[in-house]
C-alpha cells in the first residue's frame, strides 16, 4: 500500500515515517471497511433467503460437510495466530522467525483451500451446484438451490480472498528473506496480517451460517 | 521555469506517472472520451424521438441506445468527472500537501478505471446492451440476449477505481495537512470531497457485488434475483439502489463543493454558514444511504417501508437546501462579478434547485406513482446530474484550467458558451417535465403524436446543448498553446493552490505552507476586496 523504500526511509510525500505508517494503516482499515460492505451484500441476501425458506434451507444445510468445514475452521483459526507471530517476529527484528511464520500461515492456507476443493468436488459428485443439472432430494428442491448458490457465491468469493492472501504472504516471505523489514520498518507485515485476520472473521462467520443450521 | 508539465516528457513519463496532478489530467481526457461516446448516443436517442414513430431506429436498437447513454455517462463520467480530475489535482494541493498519500494507488485506480471502459466499450461495440443502466433482473439475467456480461465486468472493474479514490482521499485528507490547515480552516471543496469518499468506499463494494452475483446468475446460472431459480428480483432492486441513489451524492457533493470556492471567490466574501455546509456535506452523506426505498414505491415494496423512505427522502433535501440558501446569503451585499466560472455557479444554482424542488414531488408516495418511469423522472435527474453536476465541473475546470495548463482561456467564448449550455439544457429538459407530467413513459421509441411539439423542443435543445459543449473543448485546446500566460492566482482567489505558481511545481508547494488563516479569508487583505 505505501509507497516505501527499504529501511527507515519514507516516500517523498511524507513528512517523515511515522505520518507514512499512519497512512498506511488508516488505508488498511477503509479498505477493510469496503470489504465488511463487498461482503454485506452477500449477508443479506443469506438473511433475506433464510428467513424466507427456513424448512429448506435448514434441510440444504444438512448436505454440507460439517467435518470438514470444523477442520477447517480450526486451520483457519491456526493461521491467524501464526500470522500474528509472524508480525510480532517482525516487530522485533527476528528474520528466522519472520520466515518460519510466515510460512506456516501460508501451508495453513493451502490447507484450508484443499479442503475447501474437496467439498467442491463433493458437491458436484452430489449434483448440489446450481444449474440445469441441480437436483436435490428434499421436499423444496428450488429454495434448496437458492440455499446453494449463496453457498458456493458466499465461500468461493471467501477463498478467492484466501488465494489473493496466499500471494500477498509469498511477496512478504520473498521480502524478509532479503531481509526488508526491519523493526523500524515492517508495516506491510503488519497490514497484510491485518487482511488475514479480517479473511479469518469472515470464515468465522459464514462457517455457523452455513454449516450449522438447525442443528442446535 | 520547472513545472510538472515540463519536468519530463514523453508518453512514458505520463503513463508511468504517480504524480496527482498528472493522473488527473489521464483521467480528464479518460473521462472527456467517455462523455463524448454518451453524448453520441444521447443525440441518437433525440433524433428517434423527432418524430412518434419509431424511424430512425426500431425499438431493439433504441433501447441499447439508451442504455449506453446511461451507461457511459452514468458509471464512466459523471462518478469520476469531478473527483477524478478536479478532486485529484486540488484535495492535496488545498491542504497543502505534496501529492495523495498513495500516489501508486492513485495511478493504478486510473488504470482499473480504463480497463473497465474498455470492457464496456468492446461490449457496446460487439452487439450493445439493452436492458437500461438498471440491469434489472430477471430481464438481465435469463432474458435479454445482449452483453450484459461483458458491460456488468466493466462496471464491477471500474467501481474499484472508485473505491481506490475514495480511500486515497480520505486517507489524505486525515493524514496529510499542511501545519495549521485545522479541520475548519479546509476549503468547503475538501469537505464536500471528504462526504463523497465516505460514499464512495461505503456503497460502491455493495453494487460490486450486486453486479457480480448478477453476472454469476446469468453465466453460471447460481440463483440469487432469478424467481424461476427461487431468488426474489427486488432484492436486486434493493442492492442497486442502496449504491445507485448514493451514487447520485457522490456526483453531486463534489460539484457542490466548486459551487462554494467559485461563490466566494466571485462575490468576494467569506462563504455564509461555513460549519453549515461542511455539516451538510456529512449529513447528506449519512442520510442519502437511508432512501434508496424511494425508487422502488411500485415494486411491491410495503406501504410502510415506502412511508418511511418518503419521509426521508424529504429529509435529505434539507441539507441540500442549506447550501443554496448559504450560497445566495453569500452572494448578499458580494462583490459580484461575472466571469465564466461564476455564470456556471449561477446556473448550477438555478437548475439544481429546480431539480431538488422536483426531487420532493418525487418523495410524494401518491404523485411519484402518477409520474413513476415518465419523462418526469428523466427531467428531474438530468437538472441533478447535468444541470448540477456538469454545471459544477464546467465551472470548476474553468476557474482552476489557469492553475492546470498556465494558460487564460478565452473570456467571451467561456461566456457565450455558458450561456448557450444554459440556455440548450433548459430547452431539452423543461419540455419533459410537462410531457412526463402529461404521461409519456420513458425508454419508448415511439409515442403519440400529441407529445411531438414538446419532443421537437426538446431535440433542439439538445443540439443547442451539444454545440454548447464542443465550444469549450475547442477554445480550451487552443488555449494549451495560444493562451495567454496566467499569473499564479488570476482571480485574486484565496486558497494554498493560488499561492503556489501556475503551473505548480512537482511536488506543489517550494516549501511546505504553514496555515495561519480560516478558509475564504477575503476581505481581510485589502487590496481584493472593496466590500467588507
Amino acid at each position: 500500500m505505501a509507497d516505501a523504500h527499504a529501511g527507515a526511509l519514507h516516500a517523498h510525500q511524507f513528512e517523515d515515517a511515522d505520518q507514512q505508517k499512519d497512512a498506511s494503516t488508516l488505508g488498511m482499515w477503509v479498505f477493510l471497511l469496503t470489504e465488511i460492505l463487498f461482503f454485506g451484500g452477500m449477508f443479506l441476501a443469506y438473511a433475506v433467503y433464510r428467513i424466507a425458506y427456513p424448512a429448506a434451507w435448514a434441510a440444504a444445510s444438512h448436505h454440507l460437510d460439517v467435518r470438514l468445514g470444523g477442520i477447517n475452521t480450526v486451520v483457519l483459526i491456526v493461521s491467524s495466530l501464526t500470522m500474528a507471530m509472524a508480525v510480532h517476529a517482525a516487530q522485533l527484528g527476528r528474520r528466522q522467525q519472520l520466515v518460519v511464520f510466515l510460512i506456516l500461515t501460508m501451508l495453513l492456507g493451502g490447507v484450508f483451500v484443499g479442503i475447501k476443493a474437496v467439498e467442491y468436488q463433493h458437491k458436484f459428485a452430489e449434483g448440489h451446484v446450481p444449474g440445469p443439472g441441480f437436483h436435490f432430494e428434499g421436499a423444496d428442491g428450488r429454495h434448496a438451490q437458492l440455499f446453494f448458490s449463496l453457498y458456493f457465491a458466499m465461500t468461493g468469493m471467501h477463498a478467492l480472498h484466501m488465494i489473493i492472501g496466499f500471494g500477498l504472504l509469498a511477496w512478504l516471505l520473498a521480502g524478509s528473506l532479503k531481509g526488508r523489514f526491519t523493526p523500524s520498518y515492517y508495516t506491510p507485515v503488519e497490514m497484510i496480517g491485518l487482511y488475514w485476520h479480517f479473511v479469518d472473521i469472515v470464515w468465522i462467520f459464514l462457517f455457523p451460517l452455513l454449516y450449522l443450521l438447525g442443528r442446535h | 521555469m520547472s513545472h510538472y508539465l515540463n519536468h519530463d516528457y514523453g508518453i512514458r513519463s505520463w503513463l508511468l506517472t504517480k504524480d496527482h496532478k498528472r493522473i488527473a489530467l489521464l483521467y480528464l481526457i479518460s473521462a472527456t472520451v467517455m462523455f463524448m461516446i454518451g453524448g453520441i448516443f444521447a443525440l441518437l436517442v433525440r433524433l428517434e424521438l423527432l418524430t412518434p414513430a419509431g424511424d430512425l431506429m426500431q425499438s431493439e436498437t433504441y433501447n441499447k441506445m439508451f442504455t449506453m447513454h446511461g451507461i457511459a455517462m452514468v458509471f464512466f463520467f459523471l462518478i469520476p468527472a469531478v473527483p477524478a480530475v478536479l478532486g485529484n489535482f486540488l484535495v492535496p494541493m488545498m491542504i497543502g500537501a505534496r501529492d495523495l498519500a498513495f500516489p501508486r494507488v492513485n495511478l493504478l485506480s486510473w488504470y482499473i478505471y480504463t480497463i473497465g471502459a474498455l470492457f464496456t466499450l468492446w461490449a457496446m461495440i460487439s452487439g450493445g446492451v439493452d436492458t437500461g443502466w438498471t440491469f434489472y433482473t430477471p430481464y438481465s439475467t435469463a432474458w435479454s440476449n445482449t452483453n450484459v456480461l461483458v458491460t456488468g465486468v466493466g462496471i464491477f472493474i471500474t467501481g474499484f477505481s472508485s473505491i481506490l479514490t475514495g480511500l486515497n482521499f480520505i486517507v489524505t485528507i486525515h493524514r496529510m495537512r499542511a501545519p495549521g490547515m485545522t479541520w475548519f480552516r479546509l476549503p468547503l471543496f475538501i469537505w464536500a470531497h471528504y462526504a463523497a469518499s465516505i460514499i464512495m468506499i461505503l456503497g460502491t463494494p455493495v453494487v460490486a457485488i450486486t453486479i457480480l452475483l448478477l453476472a454469476l446468475e446469468r453465466g453460471l446460472h447460481l440463483g440469487i434475483f432469478d424467481p424461476a431459480l427461487g431468488g426474489d428480483p427486488v432484492l436486486f432492486q434493493h442492492l442497486f439502489w442502496f449504491y445507485s441513489h448514493p451514487a447520485v451524492y457522490i456526483m453531486i457533493l463534489p460539484s457542490m463543493g466548486v459551487i462554494s470556492e467559485l461563490v466566494a471567490c466571485f462575490s468576494r466574501k467569506r462563504v455564509f454558514g461555513y460549519s453549515f455546509i461542511a455539516f451538510s456535506s456529512l449529513t447528506i452523506a449519512l442520510v442519502g444511504f437511508l432512501v434508496w426505498g424511494h425508487h422502488m414505491f411500485v415494486s411491491s415494496q410495503s406501504v410502510y417501508a415506502g412511508l418511511v423512505f418518503s419521509v426521508l427522502s424529504f429529509v435529505v433535501a434539507v441539507p441540500s437546501a442549506v447550501k443554496v440558501f448559504n450560497w445566495t446569503a453569500t452572494l448578499y451585499k458580494g462583490t459580484i462579478t461575472f466571469e465564466t466560472p461564476m455564470i456556471y455557479a449561477f446556473g448550477f444554482i438555478g437548475l439544481f434547485t429546480i431539480g431538488g424542488l422536483t426531487g420532493l414531488f418525487l418523495a410524494s408516495i401518491g404523485l411519484d406513482v402518477h409520474v413513476h418511469d415518465t419523462y418526469f423522472i428523466v427531467a428531474h435527474f438530468h437538472y441533478i446530474m447535468v444541470g448540477g453536476v456538469i454545471m459544477g465541473y464546467l465551472g470548476g475546470l474553468h476557474f482552476w484550467w489557469p492553475k492546470i495548463t498556465g494558460r487564460m482561456y478565452s473570456e467571451f467564448w467561456g461566456r457565450i458558451s455558458a450561456a448557450i449550455i444554459f440556455i440548450g439544457f433548459n430547452l431539452t429538459f423543461f419540455p419533459q417535465f410537462i410531457l412526463g407530467y402529461l404521461g409519456m413513459p420513458r425508454r419508448y421509441h415511439a409515442y403519440p403524436e400529441e407529445f411531438q411539439v414538446l419532443n421537437v423542443m426538446s431535440t433542439a435543445g439538445a443540439s443547442i446543448l451539444g454545440v454548447g459543449y464542443l465550444i469549450p473543448l475547442v477554445y480550451l485546446f487552443w488555449s494549451m498553446r495560444y493562451g495567454k500566460p496566467a499569473s499564479d492566482n488570476p482571480w485574486g482567489a484565496r486558497g494554498l493552490e493560488w499561492t503556489t505558481p501556475s503551473p505548480p511545481p512537482v511536488e506543489n508547494f517550494p516549501v511546505t505552507p504553514v496555515v495561519t488563516e480560516e478558509a475564504y479569508a477575503y476581505g481581510t487583505h485589502g487590496k481584493e476586496s472593496p466590500v467588507g
